[in-house]
C-alpha cells in the first residue's frame, strides 16, 4: 500500500480457470463465520490466471519480482508466529523489472499433493491457500485466495461392531452395541443397549457425539472437547431384559473426518459417549471412539431404480423383482 | 454397487422375558422421613424423625426397617460418608443456629414449620444418598438406617452384597 500520492501500486486477483466448473464447499472461519471456497482434492492441478491491474494508469511499476506460491500450512492459535508449512511450491511469473501497463499471469500447479483435509478448530487451523506477491523495496503487494480440501475414503475394508458389557457391581449392568465402528458423515448410527441388570432408578438416557481437538506434543499436550450431539434415546426406566434401540443419522451434525496426529500437530477425534442418568441427577457415562470419515459423491442412480431397492426390503420378492428389472430397462 | 439407501434396521435382539417385563422392578427403595417428636424437657429438648425404609435390593439386610434418628445423627452420617467414601454428599438443611438463640418470638427449633421445612431437608438429603451405589457400600449408612441405636465408635468398612 502506497501512503503517497506519487509513485505506482496496483490490485492483484487470482482467477482460477475452472471458476465456473468448480464446486464450492461451505468452511467455518475461524470467528465462526460460514464462507464458500473452491473445492480441491489430493492429487488435483491448481491452474489460473493472476491480473495485475495498475491503479494509475500511465505510470510505471517497478518491482522485484512476481510470484505465485501454493502452501498448506498448520497454525496452532497460541503459536502464531510459526506457521508449519506441510506444502510450499512456488512459480515465478515475472523477473525483477517494470510494468507499463496491467498485465495476466498464466500459473499451474500440476497434480499438487494436498495430503490433510482443511480444518478450522477451536486452537489450531490448517488451510490451503495461493498468494501472488508484488516484490519491491519497500512494501510488497500481496493476494491470498483460500481454497478448501477434502480427504476421500473408500468404505474400509474391516468394519467390526463395537459390543461391550459394562456396568457397576450390582448396581446396573448394560450391554451395548454400535453397528460399526468406522462412519462416514453422511452415515447412520444403529445400534442398541440392553439392559441385563437395573438396581438404579434411571430417569432417562442420552448419547451424546463428542468431538476432542487435541494440540500439542510432550508435556503441553492440550484437549479441546466439544459436544456436537446430545440426542435422548430413552424417557423413563428401563428393566431387565429390555432392549432400546438407537438410530443416529450423523447428516444432520457438524463434522469432520477423524484427523490423527496431522503432521505430527494436531489431533481430531470423535467418541460416541452413552450417558444414563438417574433420579437424583447422578450420571453414568461409557465413552467409546469411532473413526469418521469422507465418502465421495456418487452419480445418483435413476429414482425408480433406489425405490426398487427400497421396495426389496418390504415386499415380497416376485413384485421386487419386477421392478428391479423394469428399472433396469428405463435406465438403458 | 454402492448403497443408495442406507440400512437403518434395529439389530437384532432377544426378546424380553415375560416375568421380567411384567414382574417388580429390581430397583424398588423407598425412604421416609415422618413423625416428628419432640422430646425431653426445658433446655435438654431435641427432636427425632422416623426413618423408615422399605426396598427389595439385595445390598440391604432387612427389606423393612424403621429407626428413629435426629439431627445430630444425620451430621455424623454426612462426615462419615464425605470422609471414607468418594461420594461428593449433599448438602443437610441448615443448622439454624440463630433459632436456638434466647428471646425469640416464636418457639426456635420447635417450631412446627420449621421441624416440617427440616423434615423435609432430610427426605430430600437421605433419598439422594441412600440411591447412590457407591454410598450403598458405605457401612456407616446400613447402621444409619437398620440398625437401632447408632454406634459413633464403630469400625468404618465397605459392605458387599447383604
Amino acid at each position: 500500500m502506497s501512503f503517497f500520492s506519487f509513485g505506482q501500486s496496483a490490485e492483484i486477483d487470482i482467477v482460477l480457470n475452472d471458476a465456473e466448473t468448480r464446486k464450492k464447499a461451505e468452511h467455518k472461519t475461524e470467528d465462526g463465520k460460514k464462507d464458500k471456497y473452491f473445492l480441491f482434492y489430493d492429487g488435483e492441478t491448481v491452474s489460473g490466471k493472476v491480473n495485475v491491474t495498475l491503479k494509475n494508469p500511465g505510470k510505471r511499476l517497478e518491482h522485484q519480482g512476481i510470484k505465485i506460491e501454493f502452501i498448506g500450512q498448520i497454525e496452532l492459535y497460541y503459536d502464531r508466529g510459526n506457521h508449519h508449512e506441510f506444502v510450499s511450491l512456488v512459480k515465478d511469473l515475472a523477473r525483477p523489472g517494470e510494468m507499463a501497463q496491467s498485465q495476466t499471469f498464466d500459473f499451474e500447479f500440476t497434480h499438487v499433493e494436498k495430503p490433510y483435509e482443511s480444518y478450522t478448530g477451536q486452537n489450531v487451523k490448517l488451510r490451503y491457500f495461493l498468494r501472488a506477491t508484488i516484490s519491491r523495496r519497500l512494501n510488497d503487494i500481496c493476494k491470498e485466495m483460500d481454497i478448501v480440501v477434502h480427504t476421500l475414503s473408500t468404505y474400509p475394508e474391516l468394519n467390526s461392531s463395537i459390543k461391550m458389557e459394562v456396568g457397576i457391581e450390582d448396581g446396573l449392568h448394560i450391554e451395548f452395541e454400535y453397528n460399526k465402528s468406522k462412519y462416514h458423515l453422511k452415515d447412520v448410527i444403529v445400534g442398541k443397549i440392553y439392559f441385563l441388570l437395573v438396581r438404579i432408578k434411571i430417569k432417562h438416557m442420552e448419547i451424546d457425539i463428542i468431538k476432542r481437538e487435541t494440540t500439542g506434543t510432550g508435556p503441553n499436550v492440550y484437549h479441546e472437547n466439544d459436544t456436537i450431539a446430545k440426542y435422548e434415546i430413552m424417557d423413563g426406566a428401563p428393566v431387565r431384559g429390555e432392549s432400546i434401540p438407537i438410530r443416529l443419522f450423523l447428516a444432520g451434525y457438524e463434522m469432520t473426518p477423524t484427523m490423527r496426529d496431522v503432521n505430527k500437530k494436531f489431533s481430531v477425534r470423535y467418541y460416541l459417549n452413552l450417558v444414563l442418568i438417574d433420579e437424583e441427577e447422578r450420571r453414568y457415562f461409557k465413552q467409546q471412539e469411532i473413526t469418521l470419515w469422507r465418502k465421495g459423491d456418487i452419480v445418483r442412480k435413476s429414482m425408480s431404480h433406489q425405490a426398487a431397492i427400497a421396495s426389496q426390503r418390504f415386499e415380497g420378492s416376485a413384485s421386487a423383482e419386477k421392478a428391479l428389472s423394469q428399472a433396469k430397462e428405463d435406465d438403458n | 454397487m454402492a448403497e443408495a439407501i442406507a440400512d437403518t434396521r434395529r439389530l437384532y435382539t432377544k426378546p424380553q422375558n415375560l416375568n421380567d417385563a411384567y414382574g417388580p422392578p429390581s430397583n424398588f427403595l423407598e425412604i421416609d422421613v415422618s413423625n416428628p417428636e419432640t422430646v425431653g424437657v426445658g433446655r435438654n429438648r431435641f427432636t427425632t424423625y422416623e426413618i423408615r425404609l422399605k426396598t427389595n435390593l439385595p445390598i440391604f439386610k432387612l427389606k423393612e426397617s424403621r429407626v428413629r434418628r435426629r439431627y445430630s445423627d444425620f451430621e455424623w452420617l454426612r462426615g462419615e460418608l464425605e470422609r471414607e467414601s468418594k461420594v461428593v454428599v449433599p448438602p443437610l438443611p441448615g443448622k439454624a443456629l440463630i433459632r436456638q438463640l434466647p428471646f425469640r418470638g416464636d418457639d426456635g427449633i420447635f417450631d412446627d414449620s420449621f421441624i416440617e421445612e427440616r423434615r423435609q431437608g432430610l427426605e430430600h438429603f437421605l433419598n439422594k444418598v441412600a440411591g447412590h451405589p457407591l454410598a450403598q457400600n458405605e457401612r456407616c449408612l446400613h447402621i444409619f438406617l437398620q440398625e437401632e441405636s447408632v454406634d459413633k465408635n464403630y469400625t468404618p468398612s465397605k459392605i458387599r452384597q447383604a
